[in-house]
């Protein structure tokens, strides 16, 4: 691909000992985890497990009770909030509201962590803009008014800006959100293929287990289990976690641990056995 | 995949993309038009790369929504527009000046050789000291109450604010209201102007306050906070002006509460003159920064910006220039929110191309209304505030409709 050429080096980032507490309540508690340069961590856990909590103690949308959030050994809140920026950037689940702001806009934001104030659009940035959404399959898109886009199409949006600030650090919440099957596997692989390193929310266990290096599980705002995906994924943890009942295997093309979820209607063994 | 809708929509997509994006390539202003090259050429390049660009289909009806002009053009004429007003703006008045005569003696002004003087010196002086520095207020105050109204709108992400409806005219109402009956006199020439400012800053601080909970403000709080606010101060500045025992006072107060640029001297000029010049240039200089408070307040924050110290330091800063503002011409309501509105229409919201945009647009329009204002009822004038309301009113009523459809 040409036009985003490379980002920046890979950062290291730790989580240490974060804990959150807004309005008396503990939304996250003394949660530690270490994602190396390039390595891809998924977040997984329920509703309310403060996985986005979490995340946004990462790009400062929060402070962190206590702990701290260290990027290459950096606490984030001591530095400038562009030099961070141009570091480490973040898919949110938050989209622009009520401006007339078109596609090419939203994305050109990524570069502000790049300019000085007065500081005009060069050439290449314009090619950068236009590169990140050509990554995610949305160069058509750039004279739309984002507004009018479609929930997954703004999803992609809001990963090309991600992308324009070529950052070498991403978070990504729930980036594949409104995806469809197709752009889903798209914005994870770009993710990988960018070589960043990155922590990802995900909901999907079986896109987890794909794309991931290793899994942390959240629950109630605790970290509950870190590990590659066959270690974390088990029938227990997830029995525990999200209460429900799953098969997990390898599957036999992707060598990858599947998790199927048992809906309680399954057939006994057996490929015609009648109910008991 | 995309097969079965990339066709005559893909290629009328592919045309509005090429325009849209030339406007884009307009960037901050003349500068970028030349230096940066076709604009068409790069949105063929991305779609180009993005191979299967399975986007491409959805989107072609929606890109024809976007205006095609090119901001160049767009900056042109709104400047052409201004010029236009203020020749009919000193031209057009009890005495009529004809237009060559004015731009005569305009230039004549600016070096004796340009013009041969040909008029009289009454007419000199109506344009020179009496039309010119009303002209030049109101284009002033207008092109001010805009990028006022631009900058407020994306400070507190929501496009119906406007520094009338916000309070903040009032808060500087209330201030210059004291001033002017209770004859404080702390900062000599500078008292009304700086009692307004703090007035407008106070009020812009409270109603900010109020609309917010839990980290979110919504249209609604942001709106009945601003109101009620606004209602309030109101009363203070009618109560001062009702309770004063100076019938004069009371007069120039009441006058001056209904917003209108009449006796405008060169010397009531120059102090808004600069705040606004200043102020609009500092805006300028954060118009990246106002774009990502667009993007919301979390993803301003992921991107680089302290949300909080900007956002302080730009409310200070508007209620400066609302200040001085309200300090000379009274309450101008609604300039402010329909310019940023026209103007984003015209030419989208990035703050590069709307704040330059709104500030010709608001000027043109407020030096045409100030000079309906004095033209139509003539020689009784109107203040300018009642008729920009009966413009703004039914234009905000129009906006809450579309809006809520």
């Amino acid at each position: 691909m040409t036009g985003t050429g490379a980002v920046g080096s890979p950062g290291s980032l730790t989580v240490a000992d974060v804990s959150v507490v807004v309005d008396g309540r503990t939304l996250v508690e003394g949660v530690s985890l270490t994602a190396a340069p390039g390595e891809v961590v998924g977040l997984a856990g329920p509703n309310g497990a403060g996985k986005s909590t979490l995340l946004r103690t990462v790009y400062r949308a929060l402070r962190p009770t206590s702990g701290r959030v260290l990027l290459d050994g950096e606490d984030v809140r001591r530095m400038p909030g562009k030099r961070l920026a141009r570091r480490l950037a973040a898919v949110l689940q938050e989209a622009p509201g009520d401006f007339e702001l078109s596609v090419y806009d939203v994305v050109a934001m990524g570069r502000t962590p790049h300019k000085r104030a007065f500081e005009g659009d060069s050439a290449d940035d314009r090619a950068v803009v236009m590169g990140a959404l050509a990554e995610l399959g949305a160069g058509g898109l750039a004279g739309a008014p984002f507004g009018r886009l479609s929930g997954g199409e703004k999803q992609r949006v809001l990963i090309a800006r991600a992308l324009a600030q070529r950052a070498g650090t991403m978070v990504l919440d729930e980036p594949t959100n409104h995806l469809d099957l197709r752009h889903q596997l798209d914005a994870l692989r770009l993710v990988r293929r960018l070589g960043v390193t990155a922590v990802v929310a995900l909901h999907d266990l079986n896109l987890a287990a794909a794309f991931c290096d290793r899994i942390c599980v959240m629950a109630g705002g605790r970290l509950v289990a870190l590990g590659t995906p066959r270690e974390v994924l088990t029938p227990a943890l997830l029995a525990e976690v999200y209460r429900v009942e799953a098969d997990v295997a390898e599957h036999p093309r992707t060598g990858v641990p599947h998790v199927t979820l048992l809906t309680g209607s399954e057939r006994p063994h057996g490929p015609w056995g009648s109910p008991a | 995949m995309t097969g079965t809708t990339d066709t005559g929509t893909g290629s009328k997509g592919a045309g509005a993309t090429g325009s849209g994006a030339a406007s884009k390539d307009g960037g901050t202003g003349a500068d970028a038009a030349g230096t940066s090259g076709p604009g068409g050429g790069l949105p063929a390049g991305g779609r180009a790369t993005a191979d299967a660009g399975p986007a491409n289909g959805p989107a072609a009806g929606r890109q024809g929504r976007r205006a095609p002009i090119p901001y160049p053009v767009v900056f042109a004429v709104l400047g052409a527009l201004v010029v236009v007003t203020a020749t009919f703006g000193i031209a057009v008045g009890s005495i009529r000046v004809p237009a060559g005569q004015v731009w005569g003696i305009l230039l004549h002004r600016v070096h004796p050789a340009l013009a041969d003087p040909d008029w009289t010196r009454v007419r000199e002086t109506i344009v020179m000291d009496v039309r010119l520095p009303r002209v030049l207020l109101a284009a002033v105050v207008g092109a001010g109450l805009a990028v006022c109204g631009t900058a407020l709108q994306a400070l507190v992400r929501n496009p119906l604010a406007d520094p009338m409806l916000l309070g903040v005219s009032s808060g500087a109402s209330v201030g210059a209201v004291a001033v002017v009956v209770l004859n404080v006199s702390l900062f000599g020439v500078f008292s009304l102007p700086v009692a307004a400012f703090l007035g407008a800053l106070a009020a812009l601080v409270a109603v900010y306050f109020l609309a917010r909970s839990g980290g979110r403000m919504t249209t609604v709080r942001l709106v009945l906070a601003g109101v009620a606010t606004a209602e309030v101060l109101s009363a203070v500045a009618s109560f001062l002006v009702v309770t004063s025992n100076d019938p004069h006072k009371t007069q120039s107060a009441l006058r001056w509460m209904l917003g209108g640029l009449a006796g405008t001297t060169w010397a009531s000029v120059w102090i808004p003159v600069g705040a606004v010049l200043l102020g609009t240039a500092v805006l300028l200089g954060v118009c990246r920064s106002l774009n990502l408070l667009l993007a919301g307040e979390e993803a301003a924050v992921a991107l680089g910006l302290d949300v909080h110290r900007f956002r302080g330091a730009l409310f200070t800063l508007v209620a400066l220039m609302i200040g001085t503002i309200v300090a000379v011409s009274g309450q101008i309501g609604f300039v402010g929110l329909i310019m940023p509105h026209v103007v984003r229409l015209l030419v989208g919201a990035d703050h590069r191309r709307a704040l330059p945009a709104a500030a010709l647009l608001g000027a043109a329009f407020l030096i045409a209304a100030d000079l309906a204002a004095r033209t139509l009822m003539s020689p009784e004038e109107i203040p300018v505030g009642i008729l920009t309301a009966l413009v703004g009113g039914p234009f905000f009523l129009w906006l809450m409709r579309r809006r809520t459809a």
